[in-house]
């Protein structure tokens, strides 16, 4: 397994590095944010987005993608979670792209053009309730006329209130808890029956909860196959697991950098606290950490990439190391800051905010670690 | 098929066909390590052969080139040998702190005549090596060490002492870090000097540890006579050698952290599983996650490789991975323990295979204090690396 990147990758990065921090700093966040701006993102910048081909980064060339990847897709999504821009990239070309490549030709040549365009925002409506737990799903979809009738409820779905179609994961038969019986559905976020509520989210990013009563859908709206939805939730999950936790290094990258840089300025006691043993052996413990996690996630994605029969178990484990290590550097930062960690002005309080959203989607560290052992049958 | 694949090839047919059956079953303990060296015992036929085998192959030294005994292969060859022999279990036919440590300084330090010399003897397992660094008031502070080296012109005259020599005992020769001057800063005046240990005025005490056995030594000196054509690399510093041999001896500890059988299994054989899952979920959780860390660590042992072999130095990363390294196998120990409950108490027993768990956990303790403790290695990174003032 290379674990080194290859040119075309280490081009990749530099592209990316450049443009996000040039076109969506941290100041941009903030404007959405003070602005109480309705998409939640800057279209312009999505756009522009799609035009470096970030949002057809997984897309077929056919349908106007560049193809590159997931590993190269994590290295875009390191340098989002470097300065936390808010865009549909994680929605729509991460989550959404990779569903529709199990979508039919009609849906395959309808959706993924517009969203290697920039055309498109696609939501994925997954979780219900309080945690992540995809067999858990409960809302249901009845069959009906020649499609289908859905009932239930949806939260934590990223970009929801601006979506031009979500993707709704139902069951279809089994029972809680039953990885079969649940299926995709292609649902129109302006068809009758659905309310839809922005959330604002701690982190000032895309959210919305997602109700749906009686809502009619044609046959042809199934995503894959009738009670297999999990099989094609397996590809989007291990995607969005991997992609998250890439966005998770770069997040926690940029929390320590800053952090490390400010105590080399900051003097307390006549010192520059930086020199404190103190500081410095968490400093260097924290930098061990991410030097392991960006193993995880480099790992996991080439995996990925790979059609590894394990990649989508290393993309989960990545997403649990990631939780733990971001997590980390962004509290440790908060408190190497002292006073100023605590006000508005500074950044480190906008990376604790946004690891937090990050670490809980699409599961947590303990949701991970529990799935790991069961897998392993302990 | 490339190069690779028809040596891969080549190097199955021949290991299939070379290397002994006994030689392919898991080492039990310290007894089945092949040191070599003048008074080594074979434990079998199976282990001397398989050592004659490798040496005449030029394959206890893959990289080394043929005049000193090696393979004269490239780094990827040799890593092929070792997944290959890792594919049918093979057991390292020599242990050694020569072709770890010794052997890459002599290659880039060393003059002709101390390679000749030196390096087939080290390649054959003939003569087994020990290295003299900690003194008892230089431990972490290494370069603070007083062993003295007195000029009498084709020769010095060493006195002092050394501790936790690795094998002392049972070593041939030994590498040892001396001062030849004490005048300027610590780090100068420190020589590196080889002698024999059979040599007038060498004495060497074993050291009982906590886990009972006695892997190290205390080493004394008493006007110990060692030649001038035994110092390797130019006198007063020797610091730089001592450094570059550091660095190898924490890829070795940080990267050798394998216990064989999943954590996971032992406890799951140990405690019983309860609607399939552990019974203890504290402890479950815990496994899960030192496991994950594992993955995590071993991924990045092979990516900092691959980077070092694409031309950016390892550097100060050897100090993040002897860190991590160490502290996570040590907690992977302590979990074993913890699934071992009552059973791993057991000192000496059948049972409990004469303590191997309670032992090997004890032992870990000494992981992060050798070859410069976990603080040693975070205020490394935190000057090299970090950059932070006054580190």
């Amino acid at each position: 397994m290379a674990l080194v990147l290859n040119e075309d990758e280490v081009m990749m990065r530099d592209m990316a590095q450049g443009f996000f921090a040039e076109k969506a700093p941290i100041k941009a966040l903030r404007t959405l944010r003070d602005t109480q701006d309705e998409t939640g993102f800057d279209r312009g910048l999505w756009s522009e987005m799609a035009a470096q081909g970030f949002a057809g980064i997984v897309v077929p060339e056919e349908h106007g993608g560049v193809d590159m990847g997931y590993l190269a897709a994590g290295l875009v999504a390191e340098q989002m979670g470097r300065n936390l821009t808010a865009s549909p990239f994680f929605s729509t070309a991460i989550l959404a792209a990779t569903a529709l490549r199990h979508g039919s030709a009609e849906q395959q040549g309808e959706w993924l053009p517009k969203i290697a365009s920039g055309d498109a925002v696609i939501a994925l409506a997954l979780d219900e309730g309080v945690k992540h737990n995809p067999r858990g799903t409960s809302t249901t979809a009845e069959p009906s006329g020649n499609g289908f009738k859905l009932n239930g409820a949806k939260a934590m779905v990223v970009d929801g209130h601006v979506a031009d179609v979500m993707i709704v994961a139902a069951r279809t038969s089994g029972e809680d808890g039953d990885a079969d019986g649940i299926s995709l559905f292609l649902v129109d976020p302006k068809a009758k029956g659905i309310s839809t509520e922005r959330t604002i989210m701690v982190d000032s990013h895309n959210a919305a909860r997602i109700d749906l009563d009686d809502v009619e859908v044609s046959g042809d709206a199934l995503l894959g196959t009738l009670d297999e939805g999990m099989n094609v939730l397996d590809a989007v999950l291990s995607a969005g697991r991997g992609i998250a936790a890439a966005e998770l290094l770069g997040a926690g990258a940029q929390a320590f950098e800053d952090t490390v840089a400010y105590i080399k300025e900051r003097k307390q006691f006549g010192a520059i606290i930086g020199e404190f043993q103190a500081l410095q052996h968490r400093s260097s413990h924290m930098y061990s950490e991410l030097e392991i996690a960006r193993s995880a996630v480099v790992g996991a994605l080439t995996a990925l990439d790979a059609g590894d029969e394990k990649a989508s178990q290393y993309c989960a484990m990545a997403k649990a190391k990631l939780g733990s290590v971001a997590k980390l550097v962004s509290q440790e930062g908060v408190q190497m800051h002292g006073g100023v960690g605590m006000t508005d002005e500074y950044d480190i309080g906008l990376f604790m905010k946004r690891i937090r959203v990050l670490q809980e989607l699409m599961g947590d560290a303990h949701y991970h670690m529990n799935e790991f052992a069961n897998s392993h049958s302990y | 098929m490339s190069d690779l694949d028809t040596f891969r090839a080549d190097t199955r047919t021949w290991l299939e066909a070379n290397c002994p059956a006994e030689m392919r079953t898991p080492l039990k303990g310290d007894q089945d390590f092949c040191w070599g060296g003048r008074n080594f015992v074979f434990q079998s036929d199976a282990q001397k052969q398989w050592l004659d085998v490798m040496v005449a192959k030029g394959w206890t030294v893959p990289t080394w080139p043929t005049e000193f005994g090696g393979g004269g292969l490239s780094r990827k060859e040799e890593a092929v040998i070792h997944q290959e022999m890792h594919r049918i279990n093979a057991r390292i036919p020599l242990f050694s702190f020569g072709i770890s440590m010794l052997g890459p300084a002599l290659l880039k330090f060393g003059t002709d005549a101390q390679k000749a010399e030196h390096l087939p003897k080290i390649a054959r397992g003939e003569i087994h090596w020990c290295q003299g660094y900690s003194e008892p008031g230089a431990g972490s502070d290494l370069a603070s060490l007083k062993t003295k080296a007195e000029d009498k012109g084709d020769h010095y005259i060493v006195n002092g002492q050394k501790v936790w020599t690795s094998y002392a005992d049972k070593a041939d020769w030994i590498f040892c870090l001396v001062r030849t001057d004490n005048t300027g800063k610590k780090h100068h005046g420190i020589s590196f000097v080889l002698f024999d240990m059979t040599t007038e005025g060498v004495e060497v005490r074993p050291i009982k540890l906590i886990s009972g056995r006695s892997p190290f030594c205390e080493t004394f000196f008493s006007d110990v006579k060692v030649l001038k054509s035994n110092l390797v690399g130019e006198e007063h510093k020797g610091w730089s050698i001592a450094k570059y041999l550091l660095t190898h001896e924490r890829e070795m500890i940080g990267g050798s952290n394998e216990v064989g059988r999943p954590l996971h299994e032992i406890a799951a054989a140990s405690l019983g599983l309860q609607d399939g899952k552990l019974s203890d979920p504290m402890l479950r959780a815990k496994i899960a996650e030192a496991e994950i860390d594992e993955w995590a660590f071993n991924l990045t042992v092979k990516r900092k490789l691959a980077e070092a072999k694409a031309g950016a130095s390892l550097g100060a990363d050897s100090s993040m991975l002897k860190y991590y390294g160490t502290e996570l196998n040590k907690r992977k120990f302590e979990l074993m323990m913890d699934a071992s409950g009552h059973d791993g108490l057991e000192w000496e027993s059948e049972r409990s295979n004469d303590g191997k768990v309670a032992r090997s956990w004890l032992r870990t303790k000494g992981n992060s204090i050798e070859g410069g403790t976990s603080e040693v290695q975070l205020n490394i990174i935190s000057k090299h690396i970090l950059q932070l003032p006054g580190a």
